[in-house]
């Protein structure tokens, strides 16, 4: 996976989202964002795709990058500082701004994965505890409220999501560590690939 | 303030460390079948609340905190045989032993967190009217005759109190289709079906409000 590399530019990035005083302006300095998550925010290198994510689950990310509850290492390094001056009704704004984009699948999963994905997401694992993602997630992974949309997300961000909860990352994201735990590698790797192609 | 941020990276990096020990013993103790009860358990309460208060996903997860244990069982059975219909908890059910069925469904009785509530507001006060009186002019009988004067529930009825409002909502609305399914004339709940066929839609939501707040 290509990462964010130059250090520079993105340190750059940061400090003019810090340095520009986002609560007081009128209208939303969306540039700030879409430098790292693509112009029309479907996601570039590890930042994910925003484009049309729930607006309460983009409005609680938000806030928890801000009070630093979200620890994963890429959270730490680029949104710790592009949430730090977030006022909560310019969390809001930008929440309702990205969640009406329209955003397409990633399709960058393994394809050959796909139907095993799906299987897991749609049953679970009962036999090894495994829950459906359905119930929560919604039949098109689509999300409900706070809880995000997963379809077309890209593999390895959802990979890494799911990895991490079980490295001890972003421990108060409940139910998803405890539901993570259950995991094996494959089906990991099964769900993310499956989860890229749903539109 | 640069001190403060160090503080805070160690603090967060002995966090994880210990994390990642917690974790281990986690795993090795899921290969164990003396803890295959309790890995049910939390299994269970991932999706219905980790104190069994109920869940609101896509799908409304329903409260199990403080049922009857035999409305449990006879559920849980329910969707094994397909006498009630749903896919997510056949699944789920079908997998268990007979003893880990009975185990759990007991396990709930004792729980008593705060109901989540939500239901819309304005018309609660027609929702307890009902409950308490039901509607006699539209042959709706009072539901505290038998779910009793607080929803407690006994035995085989169920206790309604604290449930979530779109899962009672849904289950009043889809009665015949989701249960007593394939012509078993024992089924339970066949009770159930003179009262929700006389309901209106407001009424259902009404009462369905009013049950979400009580204790
Ligand atoms: C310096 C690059 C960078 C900038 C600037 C940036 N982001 Fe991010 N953002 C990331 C990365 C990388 C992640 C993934 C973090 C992780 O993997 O834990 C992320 C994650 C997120 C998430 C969580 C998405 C999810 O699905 O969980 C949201 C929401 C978000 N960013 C919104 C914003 C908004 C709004 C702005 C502008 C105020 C912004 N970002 C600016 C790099 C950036
Ligand atoms: C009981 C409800 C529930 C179930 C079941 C559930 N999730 Fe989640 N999921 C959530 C919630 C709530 C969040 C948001 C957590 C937060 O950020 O605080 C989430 C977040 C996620 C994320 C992070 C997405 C992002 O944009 O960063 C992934 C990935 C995820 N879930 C995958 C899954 C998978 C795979 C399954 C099935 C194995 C599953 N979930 C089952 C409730 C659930
Ligand atoms: C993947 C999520 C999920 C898991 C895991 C799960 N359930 Fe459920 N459960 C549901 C959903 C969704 C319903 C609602 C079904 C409906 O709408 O008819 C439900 C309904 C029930 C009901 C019927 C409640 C009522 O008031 O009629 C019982 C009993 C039940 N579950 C017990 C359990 C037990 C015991 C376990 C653990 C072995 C469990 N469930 C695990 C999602 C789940
Ligand atoms: C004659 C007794 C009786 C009366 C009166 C009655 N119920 Fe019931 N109710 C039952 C029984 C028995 C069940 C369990 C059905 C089953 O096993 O499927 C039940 C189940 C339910 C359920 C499903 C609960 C769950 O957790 O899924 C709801 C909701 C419900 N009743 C609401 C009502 C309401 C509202 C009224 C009044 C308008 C009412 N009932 C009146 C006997 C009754």
């Amino acid at each position: 996976m290509k990462r964010i590399t130059s250090k520079p530019a993105v340190l750059a990035i940061i400090m003019a989202c810090v340095a520009s005083p986002l609560s007081a302006q009128e209208s939303l300095p969306i540039r700030n964002c879409t430098w790292c998550h693509g112009s029309s925010a479907q996601g570039y290198t590890s930042a994910p795709r925003i484009a049309g994510q729930t607006h309460r689950y983009i409005e609680n990310s938000l806030l928890s990058f801000k009070s630093h509850a979200r620890d994963n290492p890429a959270s730490k390094q680029y949104m710790w500082g592009a949430a730090a001056n977030l006022s909560g009704e310019t969390a809001r704004g930008f929440a309702v701004y990205f969640s009406e984009l329209p955003a397409s699948p990633a399709n960058d999963g393994d394809e050959a994965l796909a139907s095993e994905g799906k299987s897991i997401y749609v049953e679970g694992r009962p036999a090894s505890n495994v829950v459906s993602c359905i119930v929560c997630h919604g039949p098109n992974a689509e999300g409900f409220e706070g809880i995000p949309r997963l379809g077309g997300m890209g593999h390895d961000y959802l990979k890494r999501r799911l990895e991490q909860w079980n490295e001890g990352y972003h421990a108060a994201a409940e139910p998803m560590p405890r539901i993570a735990k259950r995991l094996s590698a494959n089906e990991i790797e099964a769900l993310a690939s499956y989860l890229s192609f749903v539109r | 303030m640069k001190i403060v941020g160090l503080r805070l990276a160690t603090t967060a990096v002995f966090a994880l460390a210990f994390a990642l020990a917690v974790k281990a013993a986690d795993r090795d103790e899921g290969g164990d079948s003396a803890h295959g009860f309790q890995a049910k358990l939390e299994y269970c309460k991932t999706c219905h609340g980790l104190s069994g208060e109920g869940y609101r996903g896509y799908f409304p997860m329903p409260r199990l905190a403080g049922q009857q244990p035999k409305y449990i069982e006879n559920q849980l059975r329910a969707f094994i045989e397909r006498r009630r219909v749903n896919p997510v908890m056949f699944n789920v059910a079908h997998v268990l032993s007979p003893a880990t069925l009975a185990a759990l469904s007991e396990h709930f009785r004792n729980l008593n967190p705060e109901p989540i509530g939500g239901g819309p507001r304005d018309h609660i006060a027609l929702g307890k009217t009902i409950f308490e009186q039901g509607l006699p002019e539209s042959n709706v009988p009072a539901c505290s005759a038998c779910h009793g004067p607080e929803a407690k529930g006994h035995e085989e009825i169920p206790r309604l109190a604290g449930q979530l409002f779109p899962y009672t909502l849904k289950a009043l609305s889809y009665w015949g289709k989701e249960r007593g399914v394939g012509g078993s004339r024992d089924d339970t709940s066949a009770i159930m079906v003179p009262t929700t066929h006389n309901l209106t839609h407001e009424q259902m939501s009404a009462i369905a409000a009013y049950l979400s707040y009580m204790k």
